[in-house]
């Protein structure tokens, strides 16, 4: 990775606790322009606590962060939104009661030109729906055809599709992804891995937690391991193996005793 | 391989939709249109009430049905907003009491002008509502717990208030008692407050279905926490819910001047239970995210027709409260049955 660019997101000393748990312990990130950044770690390293506070789902205790170089604050997710960076949040935060085009609206709901939107507020539910079904279709998604289904009907797998959409359809600078293939089955999770390449090759960056190592090796540039709330280290899959980057993540060895081919690390 | 993935998913659509039993296909059905089962109740219970006693039907007892929901299916429209957001509002009824008898004590004998103390009254409901939203927002209370405290505050003070009194209709201005006037629209009597309310549920169930506010109420109900991250202001939204509900009561309280042809601090003391009542007997759930102010104004008809039904039936009115009640526990079943829907 050319380190001279500056990168699109970034994040110095990353402090989050919760009471006497620390979630994260003083955390460095950071994000280059088209790049694939996966996270990796064991459960509860940090790593959604990482992305939380990158998009505004937490605020953190302490540390600073910028975002094409300009120091940025986010207090709330919809900040981050609002900045161009679109998460699927582990959890994936849809409303199951509400229909496919309302989910990938949420928090920013298309009103009717004329009088009807702006004396009425109408809602657009016509184009949106005619969009949420393109946006579907644009990464790959033929199966859901019905944009007014409610997401609660819908499989584990197409409720993944329906947040990576909207995360990839809104994502103007990032899009950050929180094991978005944990629940999949391997034609899911497929599709998920071929929408991160059609994600990058938009030119967006993309943050990728797995616990998936083929996945993670398959399509990310870098590895960011977290451990024990801290950074374990930097690694490509190129610099490193499988079962390095495993023995790293779970402490067997550090960075510094495997440090990897020559000219990998980061 | 692409072809046998997309091939095996169409053999697994086929064999989801084969296996569709007429049980499930009804359970879909209600999902969409959770209105449905309160709509054949009211029709069924018509069609019932009629046979028994064909008084029943004629325009001037569904009049008078009209009349005795109006105040009620108002309340309870401020209530399915709460409800639809997971919450509940116990504090309905006094918030009412209270909007009412400060409006009519300041209009009585020729004090404030009939407008003012009318905005006055639903100026009191707007501030008791965000009273509600501030405590269940700021402190995290539960709504439960929020507008039970509220409940008793609000009649206390309404009570010392007034010291227990009345004002009578004819100590009011005319505008305080105009929602209770009637005129004739074809063979029925409608009152102003009738007018009023149905207008009422024209304008929150648009907002509800057509406006982001709408969607966002739904989704905040929903899952608060998913809402959250996709970027809602949860608390505002929270908080502009129950300012619109206390607005919708203060608005009430002068709906039920005219009703009731005075204001006392001793009227509708079951608003809280009915208005309840008429929100889950519409199909609206109490786990929030899911219902309908048509539903809801269903629900309000319903209790309408059994009282009014089995009154002319020549029946003790402890059956319809019976009858009531066990239309709430088959509502709340079937509510929980249908949230088990699977596609
Ligand atoms: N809201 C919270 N309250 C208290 N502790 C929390 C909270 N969120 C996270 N933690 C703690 O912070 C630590 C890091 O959790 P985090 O969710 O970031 O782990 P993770 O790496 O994403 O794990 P997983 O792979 O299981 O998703 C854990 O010890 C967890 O218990
Ligand atoms: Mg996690």
């Amino acid at each position: 990775m050319n380190t001279s660019m500056t990168p699109v997101l970034s994040a110095r000393g990353l402090v989050k606790t919760f009471g006497r748990v620390v979630g994260l312990d003083g955390v460095d990130i950071d994000l280059f322009p088209g790049e694939v950044l996966a996270v990796i770690g064991d459960n509860g390293a940090g790593k959604s606590t990482l992305i939380k506070c990158l998009t505004g789902a937490l605020v953190p205790d302490a540390g600073s962060m910028s975002l094409d170089g300009q120091p940025v604050q986010f207090k709330r997710p919809q900040d981050a939104r609002e900045a161009g960076i679109e998460t699927v949040y582990q959890t994936l935060a849809v409303a199951p009661a509400l229909d496919i085009a309302s989910n990938l609206y949420l928090g920013r709901e298309r009103l009717r030109p004329g009088p009807l939107g702006s004396v009425l507020r109408m809602l657009d539910k016509k184009g949106m729906r005619r969009d949420a079904s393109q946006a579907l279709a644009d990464l790959g998604i033929g199966t859901l055809q019905n944009m007014a289904q409610p997401v609660e009907t819908l499989s584990g797998g197409q409720r993944q599709a329906v947040a990576v959409a909207r995360a990839a359809a809104f994502g103007s600078k990032v899009i950050v992804l929180d094991e978005p293939t944990a629940a999949l089955g391997v034609r899911e999770s497929n599709q998920v891995l071929k929408m991160i390449g059609e994600v990058r090759s938009r030119g967006l960056p993309v943050i990728l937690i797995s616990h998936n190592m083929p996945h993670v090796f398959e399509v990310a540039d870098r590895i960011h391991i977290q451990r024990l709330g801290r950074c374990g280290g930097l690694i490509t899959p190129q610099s490193h193996t499988m079962s390095e980057a495993v023995a790293i993540m779970t402490g067997a060895t550090t960075l510094d005793e495997t440090p990897g081919r020559v000219g990998g690390g980061a | 391989m692409l072809g046998q993935v997309v091939t095996a998913t169409t053999a697994a659509e086929q064999f989801a939709l084969r296996r569709r039993s007429p049980v499930q296909r009804v359970q879909h059905v209600l999902h969409s249109y959770p209105a449905i089962s309160p709509f054949l109740v009211l029709v069924i219970s018509f069609a019932v009430f009629t046979m028994i006693n064909p008084r029943f039907a004629q325009p001037n007892s569904l009049s008078l049905v009209l009349q005795q929901v109006a105040v009620i299916g108002a309340l309870a429209v401020g209530q399915t907003l709460i409800i639809l957001t997971a919450g509940i509002d116990l504090s309905v009824g006094a918030v009412t009491i209270l909007a009412m008898m400060l409006s009519a004590k300041l209009a009585e004998g020729n004090g404030l002008p009939g407008i003012l103390a009318v905005l006055v009254g639903i100026a009191l409901g707007v501030a008791a509502g965000a009273l509600n939203g501030t405590l269940v927002t700021r402190i995290g209370l539960p709504p439960f717990i929020v507008t039970l405290g509220t409940l008793s505050v609000f009649t206390a003070i309404g009570l010392l208030y007034t010291r227990g009194q009345s004002v009578q209709a004819v100590d009011l201005p005319a505008l305080l008692n105009w929602t209770g006037e009637t005129f004739a629209v074809g063979r029925f009597r409608i009152t102003a407050g009738v007018v009023l309310v149905a207008v009422l549920y024209v304008v929150v169930g648009f907002a509800l279905a057509n406006t982001a506010w709408g969607r966002h109420v739904y989704a905040v109900g929903d899952d608060k926490e998913a809402a959250r991250l996709a970027g809602i202001r949860v608390d505002r939204v929270l908080v502009s819910v129950y300012v619109i509900a206390g607005a919708i009561y203060g608005l009430t309280a002068w709906i039920l001047i005219g009703r009731a042809g005075a204001a006392s601090p001793n009227a509708i003391t079951d608003a809280n239970l009915e208005s309840i009542t008429a929100v889950v007997i519409g199909g609206t759930s109490l786990f929030g995210g899911r219902g309908a102010v048509l539903g809801t104004l269903l629900g309000a008809l319903i209790v309408g027709f059994f009282r009014s039904g089995l009154s002319l039936a020549g029946v003790d009115d402890q059956y319809r409260v019976l009858a009531v009640g066990l239309l709430v526990l088959v509502a709340v079943a079937v509510d929980q049955w249908i949230r088990r829907v699977r596609a």
